[in-house]
């Protein structure tokens, strides 16, 4: 990646800071918190997604329209849309087993690390181990080459 | 004269308030704006897992997340500092440590790794960048894990598994 930007990775950095700040304030990198949501004890999660999507929402209408394009690289634009198939269903129903089972999806557990839970690395190791088996498992049964599972 | 039952709502099913929530929201957005306003990039969480994993595994699974596993990586470090200033600031510096048990974080993770990988996406590149695009592909996604995860956690808990 020779030719980026030179403020390619500190657009990156500061995004990934104020991300991560936003993660340990709403207090998603505490499962407790993820499970007292999904047991319907303290209804506060869905603001701190549809609060996220709500800026992003504004962002990604108004910057196509107001500037050329993004200054940083080559890219144009665009909304984030994946096709739709029978795996968004299955892979999100897996995936929520498992936010269920540990109330922790992965940026939540990168700013749990962050916050000092050191418990969080046996999480972090499973989605490891679970991206590397279907990793395993989908080269070896992918025969569509459908695009890059992408950018989650 | 205010009428005292939605107070009563608010109070028992928003303990903690949503202040914390929505500002903890409104930042986690901010950062992903910021990101894409500078690169065009949808900066999602999970696909760390899988680019990462091309460091250590020559398949081409991994490998085709090569161009950018610099970045993700980057970011995600980024995140981890960014929770860290958090907890520095206006957190408890670091004594938080979860009462999850081990087995649920472990078994609970595997589902994450892998129901992310195939339904792509997680709750920040479905739910915040894809609901933010207004992706009808997010929109289910977000329904279909919101649902399993609301049934699956009331069974664990009615299971009598705490924590």
């Amino acid at each position: 990646m020779a030719d980026r930007h030179p403020l390619f990775m500190p657009t990156i950095v500061v995004g990934g800071l104020i991300f991560g700040f936003g993660l340990g304030y709403s207090h998603m990198a505490r499962p407790e918190v993820v499970l007292d949501f999904l047991q319907f004890d303290d209804l506060g999660l869905p603001f701190v997604m549809f609060g996220g999507a709500a800026v992003t929402g504004l962002v990604y209408f108004l910057a196509p329209r107001l500037l050329d394009g993004p200054p940083l690289t080559r890219r144009a634009f665009e909304r984030r849309l994946k096709s739709f198939d029978r795996n968004v269903l299955v892979g999100g129903a897996i995936f929520g087993a498992g936010w269920g089972l540990s109330g922790i999806c992965p940026g939540a557990a990168y700013a749990s690390l962050g916050v000092g839970n050191v418990t969080i690395l046996w999480a972090l190791a499973g989605m490891f181990a679970g991206a590397y088996v279907q990793g395993v498992w989908r080269s070896r049964s992918d025969t569509d080459d459908s695009t890059v599972a992408g950018a989650d | 004269m205010v009428d005292p039952l939605p107070l009563q709502l608010l109070a028992e099913y928003f303990p903690n308030g949503i202040a914390r929530y929505a500002i903890g929201g409104l930042f986690v957005g901010l950062g992903a704006s910021l990101i894409y306003l500078g690169t065009g990039i949808s900066a999602g969480a999970s696909s760390f897992l899988e680019s990462t994993l091309s460091y250590v595994s020559d398949r081409s699974r991994f490998q085709q997340y090569a161009a950018s596993r610099d970045w993700r990586l980057v970011f995600t470090l980024s995140i981890v500092a960014g929770a860290a200033i958090y907890s520095l600031t206006l957190g408890d510096a670091f004594a938080y440590e979860t009462d999850v048990q081990v087995w649920r974080l472990f078994a609970g993770g595997v589902l994450v790794g892998i129901g992310t990988r195939v339904g792509k996406g997680c709750t920040s590149g479905h739910g915040v960048c894809g609901v933010g695009s207004a992706s009808r592909t997010s929109l289910v996604g977000v329904a279909t894990f919101l649902l399993v995860a609301i049934g699956v956690a009331q069974v664990v808990a009615a299971l009598g598994v705490s924590p």
